[in-house]
Order: C-alpha cells, then sequence, then structure tokens
C-alpha cells in the first residue's frame, strides 16, 4: 500500500530533479558548446580548407598539413624549438621548484614572506616580467654592465645570438614559472610527517639518500602531476619568445604556437594555422601519454 | 620536537649530540643560501622598480647604476600622459571582474548539479565535459576569431569577456567542493519546505565561500594576466585594449622609452603583487588543491 502510494510520486520528484538538474547546469553546457565543442569543430574543418581571413575559402583535403611537413620553411623549426623549449624548461623549473620547497622548511625564518616572494612572477602580467628581462638582457642592460664594469668581460648579445636567445627565453621562463611548482612541492611535504623532511636535510650525506629514497617516492604523486602539467604549459609558451626576441635571431626561438599565430593573423592563413594547431595538440597528447606510461615506473600512490 | 626522532639515528651514527650541532650549522647554511636565492631572484624587479625612476637618458649608463642622476616619480605620472594606459587599466579590470563573475556563476550552478543532484546520464556528461580540459586554447584561437568575426564581436568587451569564460576547470573545482559538504544539511533545508533554489543559494554558497574564493582568484588572475587572446582579438587599443597588450605600446617606430616602459610595468605588477600578499592563503590552498589533486 505504502509502496505503491509512493512510486510514483519518487518519479515524479525524480523526474523534477533531473529537469532543475538540467536548468543548473545549462549555462555551462551551452557556453561550453558555443566557445568549444563548436570550435573544435570548426577547426577541424578548418584545417581541411583554403581559409583566409578575407577572400575565398575552398575545401583542399590535407594540402594544410602536407604543407605544413614538405613546404613550409619555419614549421620544423618552430617543432624543434617547442621540444628544445620543453626539454629545457621542464627539468630546470621542477628540479629548482623542488630545491626550493625542501629548502623552505618550518624550521627557515620568514618562509611565508619568501613562498610569496618566489611566488610574485607567477601573478604579476607575464608581459611585464618579459619586458622587465627585455632590458636587463640589452647589451648595455644590467648583465652586460656588470659583467663589463665589474670583470671587464664582454657578455655575448644575448638576444642576437640564436643559442643564448634560447637559453634567455628558458632562464626568464624558469624565473617567472618556479613559484608555481614550489608551492605545489611545499603542499605535498607538508602532508609528510613532519620530522621526515627535517631529519633528511640536517643528516648530510645520510639525508641526500634518505631524500632520495624516502621523501621523493613519497611525494612522487605531485611531481609527476608537476611534471605533467608543466610539460603542457611549455609547450604552449607564446609570451616569452614573443616579445623577448620575437622569435628570433630568424626563427630561433620560434615556438610552435608561435608559428601558429604568425600563420593565422600575420600571414591571415587561417587554414593552415588551424592544422598546425592540430599538430600541436597531437604532440601533446603524445607526450603526456607518454608520461602516463612511465609513470608507472617511479610513481609510488599510497592505496 | 624533531630532535626525538633523530635520536634513534643518531645513535646508530655514533654520538646523540653530533647531529645537533651539524643541524644548527645546517640550519645557518640554508637561511644563507635560500636569502642568497630570494636576493638574486628579486633582482630583476629591483632594478626594474629602480629603473622606472630615471631619466631615459640614463637607463643603460655603464657601469650601471641603481639611482640616476635624480629621482623621476615623475615618469610614474608621465605613463599616463604618454597613452591611455589609464583605460587599458580600466579595461582590463572591467572584462576580470565580469569575467570573474560569469566563471562563477557558471562554475557554481554547474558543479551544484554534476556534484549534488540526481539525473539521468549526469556521470558521462560529465566525464565529457572534463574531457574538454585537454583541448588546449590554441585549437580554439583560431575558430574562435573566425567566430567573432561572423558575430560581429572583433574588438568588443563581449570578445573579451565570454569566449573563455566556460571552461570545464571551475565547474569541475567546485563539483568536488559541493560533494564534501554532508548530505544531512540539505536534507534539513528540504524538510523544512525549501526549493532547490532556495537550498542551493541559503545553505549550498555560503558554505562554498572558501572555494568560490580560490576560483575567484584564479579567474581573476587569468584574465588579468592574459595576452595571446586580447592580443588577437583586439584592433582598437585605445577603446578596447587591455593592460598586457596596452604594455607593449611604449615600444614605437622612434624607439623605446625605457623609462615609461618600466614605470608601466611596474603599475602594472602592483595589483597582483598586492592581491597575493593579502590572499595568500587562499592562493596556497587552491594550489595544494590543485596540486594534490594528482594524487
Amino acid at each position: 500500500m505504502l509502496r505503491s502510494a509512493h512510486a510514483p510520486r519518487r518519479g515524479a520528484l525524480a523526474r523534477k530533479e533531473a529537469r532543475q538538474a538540467l536548468g543548473f547546469a545549462s549555462p555551462a553546457l551551452v557556453g561550453l558548446a558555443a566557445f568549444t565543442i563548436v570550435p573544435v569543430g570548426l577547426s577541424i574543418v578548418m584545417s581541411f580548407f583554403h581559409w583566409p581571413t578575407f577572400g575565398e575559402r575552398y575545401p583542399n583535403g590535407v594540402d594544410n598539413y602536407i604543407r605544413l611537413f614538405t613546404n613550409s620553411p619555419d614549421f620544423w623549426p618552430a617543432l624543434r624549438n617547442s621540444f628544445v623549449y620543453a626539454l629545457l624548461y621542464v627539468p630546470i623549473n621542477v628540479i629548482l621548484a623542488l630545491a626550493l620547497a625542501m629548502g623552505l622548511g618550518p624550521r627557515i625564518r620568514g618562509r611565508a614572506a619568501l613562498r610569496v616572494l618566489f611566488f610574485i612572477p607567477v601573478v604579476t602580467p607575464i608581459v611585464a616580467n618579459v619586458l622587465v628581462w627585455k632590458m636587463l638582457l640589452q647589451p648595455q642592460g644590467l648583465f652586460n654592465g656588470i659583467s663589463l664594469s665589474v670583470f671587464g668581460y664582454q657578455l655575448p648579445n644575448f638576444l642576437a645570438d640564436p643559442q643564448w636567445a634560447m637559453i634567455m627565453v628558458v632562464v626568464m621562463s624558469v624565473w617567472q614559472g618556479l613559484g608555481y611548482n614550489m608551492l605545489i612541492f611545499s603542499a605535498a611535504l607538508e602532508q609528510l610527517p613532519e620530522t621526515v623532511v627535517e631529519a633528511a636535510l640536517i643528516d648530510g650525506a645520510y639525508g641526500f639518500r634518505m631524500t632520495w629514497n624516502i621523501v621523493l617516492p613519497m611525494i612522487s604523486p605531485s611531481l609527476f602531476f608537476a611534471t605533467v602539467m608543466t610539460m603542457i604549459s611549455a609547450l604552449q609558451v607564446f609570451a616569452q619568445p614573443q616579445l623577448l626576441t620575437g622569435g628570433g635571431p630568424g626563427n630561433a626561438t620560434q615556438p610552435l604556437v608561435q608559428f601558429i599565430y604568425n600563420q593565422g593573423f600575420k600571414f591571415q592563413n587561417l587554414g593552415l594555422a588551424a592544422a598546425a594547431a592540430w599538430i600541436l595538440f597531437a604532440v601533446i597528447i603524445a607526450i603526456t601519454a607518454l608520461q602516463f606510461k612511465a609513470q608507472k615506473r617511479w610513481v609510488h600512490y599510497e592505496h | 620536537m624533531s630532535t626525538e626522532t633523530i635520536t634513534p639515528r643518531a645513535q646508530e651514527a655514533g654520538s646523540a649530540a653530533a647531529p645537533r650541532k651539524q643541524g644548527r650549522l645546517g640550519l645557518i647554511l640554508r637561511h644563507v643560501t635560500i636569502y642568497l636565492a630570494a636576493a638574486i631572484f628579486v633582482l630583476p624587479l629591483v632594478y626594474a622598480f629602480f629603473s622606472a625612476l630615471k631619466p631615459n637618458t640614463e637607463m643603460f649608463s655603464m657601469p650601471p647604476r641603481l639611482i640616476g642622476s635624480e629621482v623621476k616619480w615623475s615618469n610614474f605620472a608621465e605613463v599616463f600622459k604618454f597613452g591611455p594606459f589609464l583605460t587599458y587599466i580600466g579595461n582590463s579590470l572591467f572584462v576580470a571582474v565580469a569575467g570573474t563573475l560569469v566563471v562563477l556563476f557558471v562554475s557554481a550552478t554547474a558543479g551544484y548539479a554534476f556534484g549534488r543532484m540526481r539525473w539521468k546520464g549526469r556521470d558521462a556528461v560529465f566525464i565529457a565535459f572534463l574531457a574538454t580540459l585537454m583541448v588546449p586554447a590554441e585549437v580554439t584561437v583560431i575558430p574562435m576569431f573566425q567566430m567573432m568575426q561572423w558575430f560581429g564581436w572583433v574588438d568588443t568587451f563581449r570578445s573579451l569577456i565570454f569566449p573563455f569564460a566556460f571552461g570545464a576547470f571551475g565547474t569541475f573545482l567546485m563539483r568536488q567542493f559541493f560533494r564534501g559538504i554532508p548530505f544531512e544539511l540539505e536534507e534539513a533545508a528540504k524538510v523544512d519546505g525549501a526549493g532547490t533554489i532556495r537550498t542551493f543559494v541559503t545553505i549550498i554558497l555560503p558554505l562554498a565561500k572558501s572555494a568560490l574564493a580560490v576560483l575567484a582568484v584564479f579567474t581573476f588572475l587569468g584574465f588579468w594576466n592574459s595576452y595571446l587572446w586580447p592580443l588577437i582579438v583586439t584592433v582598437d587599443y585605445n577603446a578596447h585594449g587591455t593592460l598586457p597588450v596596452g604594455l607593449a605600446t611604449f615600444s614605437t617606430q622612434q624607439g623605446t622609452r625605457w623609462d615609461l616602459q618600466m614605470a608601466a610595468t611596474i603599475i602594472s605588477m602592483v595589483p597582483t603583487t598586492l592581491l597575493v600578499i593579502v590572499l595568500q592563503k587562499h592562493l596556497i590552498k587552491g594550489i595544494a588543491m590543485a596540486g594534490l589533486g594528482g594524487r
């Protein structure tokens, strides 16, 4: 009796809840459809079209992709630059951030203030950060100025030399991005039994082995997370080379995203830019998948 | 304290006093190293600040000097006369605040639907939702620019606010948080006759203040610092230029006004730096939430 009286009501309630849930989710669903799903679909279409910003569009099959690999002088260098940048940036960033997080243990005075200090460039506009470094790296800037006046040694013209330009893009980026991973590692270290890190660091050589054998495996999930995320962001680098070197000298520091930007908005070839963006996506997916595959070897989860 | 846990190993090493002494020396060394690193780290910012106070002709003096022949605080005022810098700041503020409000509204409502309401297909839709997080912005900016042209949105505030206000991250964050709230609270409100919307507004949202704060801070910073998209979609900087694109306008055909460039740079750094100092707890919590999500 009771059951039969309740059953339809429960159904009506469930329907009502489902209706309300749809209402609650609809702004997000509509927005995501309009500004993510549709653009992704459109991007696929565009990559198979000759699609100038202005002028006639027509489908051209896989021509854009073929042109990228065979007839686009900046594409391979851009791909190489993105890899070089990521392979330098990610390990340096992660290692320095980890060292800082471990160094800034609970017994360091002014720990909170130092953390904020290292975090500041993460939140200040990246354009502002780059402009500061651009000033420092000028031939008459602070670095060469100190070297010349103190040591009488002329430093290379950092932003005009292909190799140095890339190194400086990396150095500047590490300076700016370090604080984020530092905080991630700090949070992970604080989850450890308090004494483990301290003891590991105090005991010198013994401590190094302990760090290597105990602390690092214990925070390896966070290390993994940070490495994956930092790698993804490294492959998307744009503002630093764009503003520091303009991608130059030549195309020595032009990464893939800047290539996409130039093709799309300087040369008005949106179809080619869309195709290059899909290559970038494929690269990101492949490298991330590789990292997930490799994690079994070094990441230890607690359950 | 920590000495107690060291003791067993200290005995193993020979004496109980040795590691303590070593510990103190090590601690001093650590302070020296860390503060040295901090000094090197902060040098670019300090030098930029002092450079903003120099006359333009002394920006690259040799040997470099921290303070020029005069201290020109007037550079900071000059920035606002050189170009529409105040407009850039105002535009950035407007776009960042409006964008943050949109993100908070969308994320809170959707997070509630995904986290606390039961409906068919919820989990499947949520996974599809999350999958969109993998798509890098570079894939969407090209077609988005085309769409903005079709909508007639190029060079409007709409195009700066909406296209990147519907990402799945906020919804994900809010959903995770909502799931942690005990269900009894909601049941009690329902028994008292409160409808879903009232329960959401009066019970759930106040409890979610800290998560909303974290989301707000990160969203605001994201909009405030955004560079690639404004660069693409803004044509008339005098009308719709934001701070990051405006900062690069001190380089002209006649060369770069480095003094003003540095003054403008310092000005642009102040609000976010203050935000970090004031909200450091929220920021650290937010990053911990994201970072420990890897577990």
